[in-house]
């Protein structure tokens, strides 16, 4: 979907990015980044290690703000507010923003407690209710019928692939509008990654999707426009297509050809 | 000459490992020379006194003309301080535990922690002329019919002396949970709160336990502060009100009088000796065993 009209009508726009800036301390992680990301879309952002990809994303749920030395200028909008601005509750905004992460992270508890955790925490009391997101949860990440026998059963007697799953649901329970995604397939085995890239393809129709990967061909096979970050520039971002086949910048073509990173 | 040199070093690695291995015997000797001393005395008691009065007479007075030799008062003095001690220390020990690991910045943690410890330090008998001569007085406000020796000031005062055992050994098995289960709370919108008692004090339970049963421990061999403070009468009661004695106290009360070695009174303290002993024992045994569950959960 090329963009045709010079004016910007942010309403077709699930996020926005504009002139962010972080620093750790003295180091300035991210310089001058903007980026607006469609709803419904697959997103991915690549680059070398440190080169500011997984602080971006976590700027998006503000997993930053307990970092010492975190500071940051700019401005992020989901749905045109301002995430950063002083009267937001991050408990609400991580409600809208689920998260992810690189390795599959199940509380100590049932598949059953894990999945419904996000919603017990904001004193969901009603078993009916508990019960059909649960249900439904795992159904979209698709673990249900793996798991439908033996809810009760511990989170950490699953493999690490229905780990993952399982984490998906665990974020989908709490019905957030954008997922972010932490390099979710990088500890697992190449079949669980195919389910995880099978279901990111179904997750999409409902949800914006940003994911950090280190795959080159994941970004190429799931996402709809890709981000490359390179030291803290955000170098270029364009359809996935273009970057893989027509990249402008030539560090863009080095990195996605092997020659560095 | 290597060959010599060779059979030197040889000779030299086999005293150190003897010496080292010595030491090791000493510990497990004392270990095993307490257990037998304590098994002979036993048996040499029960040979006049049944097992079964033992356990089930209500009143323990081997020092008066009326003897009984009913070691329930004993125990119930023992659980109902170590009880008190407890009902004190683990909300509190907890409390501080979760401050420390999930909201406290780490330089007034770094602080705060050997401060916390200087209460372990304290000798155990200024706790109890503190007990005696401070707490008792005040709760006499509260409780006019107090007596001045009671089970609540002393297992108050227990309780505060444990709080560093709970509070240090949470701390450390909150901070051994992944981080990774921290950011997924967060992740899913919990606050610091919800973080703290919904996720991390579940996955840090096994450490707790542990700590909670060390301190337990701990607080049923305690003795100076109940000798001071809790009145030496043994009462079966769970009362905490009036005076009472513990399995402690007890031992020492016998050990400091003028009763004639090898007599049954003196036997008497062998036996209380050895009750102490299992309640210990069982409790070590339930740490282990918590112990390596932990230990299977991270693997």
């Amino acid at each position: 979907m090329a963009e045709k009209s010079e004016v910007v009508n942010f309403m077709d726009y699930k996020l926005t990015a504009d002139k962010v800036n972080v620093w750790y301390g003295n180091f300035h992680a991210l310089k001058d980044i903007s980026m607006r990301i469609r709803p419904n879309t697959v997103t991915a952002l690549i680059g070398p290690s440190g080169c500011g990809k997984s602080t971006f994303l976590r700027l998006l749920n503000r997993m930053n703000d307990y970092i010492e030395g975190f500071r940051m200028e700019g401005h992020i909008l989901i749905d045109e507010k301002n995430i950063y601005a002083k009267r937001v509750r991050v408990e609400e905004l991580r409600k809208e923003v689920g998260m992810v992460f690189q390795k599959p992270n199940p509380f100590p508890k049932s598949i059953y407690d894990n999945v419904v955790y996000g919603l017990t925490i904001r004193n969901v009391r009603d078993k009916k209710t508990l019960d059909e997101a649960c249900e439904n949860s795992l159904k979209q990440a698709a673990l249900w019928d793996e798991v439908k026998d033996d809810l009760k059963k511990s989170a950490l007697a699953l493999s690490g692939g229905q780990q993952q799953r399982l984490c998906i649901a665990r974020t989908l329970a709490v019905k957030p509008t954008i997922i972010l995604m932490d390099e979710p397939a990088s500890a697992l085995d190449p079949i669980s990654t195919a389910k995880i890239e099978e279901l990111i393809n179904e997750l999409k129709k409902y949800y914006t999707i940003i994911i950090v990967t280190h795959n080159m061909q994941q970004a190429g096979r799931i996402s709809d426009r890709t981000a490359f970050f390179y030291l803290g520039l955000l170098i270029e971002y364009d359809t996935t297509a273009n970057i893989f086949t027509n990249p402008k910048e030539e560090k863009t073509q080095s990195y996605i050809t092997g020659r560095f990173g | 000459m290597t060959l010599f040199y060779f059979e030197g070093l040889k000779i030299k690695e086999k005293i150190i490992e003897s010496l080292l291995a010595l030491c090791g015997g000493i510990t497990v000797l004392t270990t095993l020379g307490i257990l037998i001393v304590l098994l002979i005395e036993s048996v040499l008691f029960f040979r006049e006194v049944s097992v079964v009065e033992f356990v089930t007479d209500t009143q323990w007075t081997p020092l008066f003309a009326d003897k009984h030799f009913g070691i329930l008062p004993l125990v119930t003095g023992t659980l109902l301080t170590s009880l008190i001690a407890i009902i004190v220390a683990l909300p509190i020990g907890l409390s501080i535990a979760v401050y420390l690991n999930e909201y406290a910045h780490p330089k007034f943690r770094l602080t705060i922690k050997p401060v916390l410890e200087i209460l372990a330090a304290i000798p155990t008998v200024v706790y109890g002329f503190f007990a005696l001569t401070v707490v008792t007085p005040a709760l006499q406000n509260i409780f006019p019919s107090m007596s001045g020796f009671n089970a609540l000031s002393p297992g108050l005062v227990m309780g505060i002396m444990i709080i560093p055992l709970i509070s240090s050994l949470s701390e450390d098995a909150l901070y051994a949970v992944p981080k990774s289960l921290r950011e997924a709370s967060y992740g899913l919108g919990s606050s610091r709160f919800q973080t703290s008692f919904k996720v991390l004090v579940p996955a840090a339970s096994s450490g707790i336990i542990v700590s909670v049963i060390l301190a337990i421990s701990r607080a049923f061999g305690e003795t100076m502060i109940v000798a001071i403070a809790a009145g030496q009468e043994p009462n079966l009661t769970f009362n905490p009100l009036v005076p009472i004695e513990t399995i402690t106290t007890y031992i020492v009360q016998v050990s400091m009088g003028d009763v004639a070695q090898g007599s049954l009174e003196f036997r008497t303290i062998f036996a209380a000796g050895m009750t102490l002993f299992i309640f210990t024992f069982i409790l070590n045994t339930i740490t282990a065993r918590v112990k390596k569950r932990y230990y299977h959960k991270y693997e």
